[in-house]
């Protein structure tokens, strides 16, 4: 675990960048995160990782099966809004844990 | 010594058999690739071309005789003259199949539609399709094309391609 500064504030994040403690998430934070990757983060984004973020509060596994289910977008929006990391780089932009789920 | 990481570019997966478990195991590579960025291609040949038949696709069955791992729902040894009875093999099925839909595992034909929503090519393997006398209306409408084993090593040139096959 180590500190770094995200959007002018000091986080806890995991070897891979992941936060450590997802209350410590902003939008701010997310859209630095974002641009390290190379997304642009539009409202649609902001309601996949609202979403992404209450589905973890809520201690639920997260698939991207079940955010295609989520009547917000469906796998193919999902790939277009987060290319090449559908779970993974949305997980590390909503400021959640790496997914563990393989689907 | 470097130590700069070259990771996989390309997964390449051949399904050559029809069990419950031998489909799914490509069908998660495949997807887990596909989610993690790498270019994918899976080709399906032999009875692996019912993981990709609309009429079969969604009934595969795991083997209940000849399977020494099958255990009875609480850990003790499946009996080999039990899993013969007829109806045996498919209740068993059924039952795996609801325990992976309970881990958000999808039906086959949805979980080709994830590959391929993520941009995974499917193809099936001509020289079994004409061997099955199938056609391409048979096959799911996720299956690109139906190409030869050639064709298909074409697709895996690259020097950080795997090809898996199981």
């Amino acid at each position: 675990m180590s500190v770094k500064t995200i959007a002018g504030v000091e986080v806890n994040v995991s070897e891979e960048g992941y936060l450590e403690d997802m209350s410590q998430w902003n939008e701010g934070i997310a859209k630095e995160i974002a641009s390290e990757i190379g997304i642009e983060l539009t409202p649609k984004h902001f309601e996949v990782l609202n979403f992404l973020r209450e589905k973890t509060e809520a201690k639920e596994g997260l698939t991207i099966r079940s955010v295609g289910k989520s009547g917000i977008v469906n796998i193919k929006e999902l790939y277009a809004l987060f290319p090449k990391g559908p779970l993974k780089f949305s997980s590390k932009i909503a400021g959640i844990p790496k997914p563990t789920s393989c689907i | 010594m470097s130590t700069e990481k070259k990771p996989l570019e390309k997964v390449c997966l051949i399904c050559a058999k029809g069990s419950l478990e031998d489909v799914y195991a490509s069908l998660v590579m495949a997807n887990g690739a596909v989610m993690e960025g790498i270019e994918t291609n899976v080709f399906f040949t032999f009875f692996g071309l019912d993981g990709i038949t609309k009429k079969a696709m969604n009934h595969l069955h795991t083997a209940t005789t000849g399977n020494p791992a099958m255990r009875m729902p609480g850990g003790l040894p499946f009996p080999t003259m039990l899993g013969g009875l007829p109806g045996v093999e498919s209740a068993v099925s059924g039952m795996m199949r609801k325990q992976m839909e309970a881990l958000d595992m999808p039906p086959v034909d949805e979980f080709l539609e994830m590959i391929t929503a993520g941009g995974g090519k499917i193809y099936a393997c001509k020289l079994a399709v004409d061997m099955f006398k199938l056609e391409k209306k048979d096959l799911s409408d996720e299956v690109s094309d139906i190409i030869t084993i050639g064709e298909f090593y074409e697709m895996c040139d690259g020097d950080r391609t795997q090809i898996i096959f199981t």
